[in-house]
């Protein structure tokens, strides 16, 4: 299970939004205890691709914050990407750069841009998990 | 010599190159990975003649991408 704070969600669901029509992305830290994460902070990061269809993490933001997890003693929890006219779920390319698999990743989807929707998965090979994703 | 290696210390030979650093500390999927030294991206080409010298910080970055 994974959860996120109501204001954590809303600040990554407007900053999905502020980015359209491209997707959105960054990452996640915070808290892992036994088989729950918390997440404590949603890094918005720039998607250097500048597409609709693709996102890589800009790697100097990646460096930043992975410096400031550590001062703000934070555990690197995952990543999280929008897609702007597709459904919450990995796509291929997705499964494809996931490299760990206990890595959380969230994805939103704005295909209904009222109706916001953020599954988190967990991604090993060509296959995907859905987990547990707990907004408080 | 002395390495920070994602924020922790540790002792090398002298004349260590990133190549074999990232042997040492078992960097799994090394195609993924971006290295910075001092906070200076270095080129995946030069990873086995970049060497590092005492008080070097480096970090490793997992490519993290997609798509729709």
């Amino acid at each position: 299970m994974i959860t996120i704070s109501a204001k954590d969600y809303e600040n990554l669901v407007a900053h999905a939004k502020s980015e359209l029509p491209n997707e959105a992305c960054g990452l996640i830290a915070g808290t892992i205890t036994e088989n729950n994460k918390e997440i404590q902070k949603v890094y918005l990061l720039t998607n250097i691709d500048k597409s609709n269809e693709h996102f890589s993490l800009d790697p100097k933001e990646q460096l930043a914050s992975i410096k400031d997890m550590r001062a703000n003693g934070l555990s690197p929890l995952g990543n999280w990407h929008s897609h702007p006219e597709t459904p919450s779920r990995p796509s291929d390319e997705d499964k494809r750069l996931a490299y760990d698999s206990k890595a959380s990743y969230l994805i939103l989807s704005l295909m209904d841009k009222d109706n916001p929707v953020l599954n988190s998965f967990h991604i090993e090979g060509n296959s995907s998990t859905k987990e547990e994703l707990i907004i408080k | 010599m002395k390495v920070i290696v994602a924020g922790e210390a540790k002792e090398f030979k002298e004349g260590l190159t990133i190549a074999e650093l990232i042997e040492l500390e078992e960097v799994e999927t090394p195609q993924y990975v971006t290295v910075s030294v001092n906070d200076e991206f270095v080129e995946s080409g030069a990873f086995g003649s970049a060497t590092l010298s005492d008080g070097d910080s480096v970090e490793f970055l997992y490519f993290m991408g997609g798509g729709r």
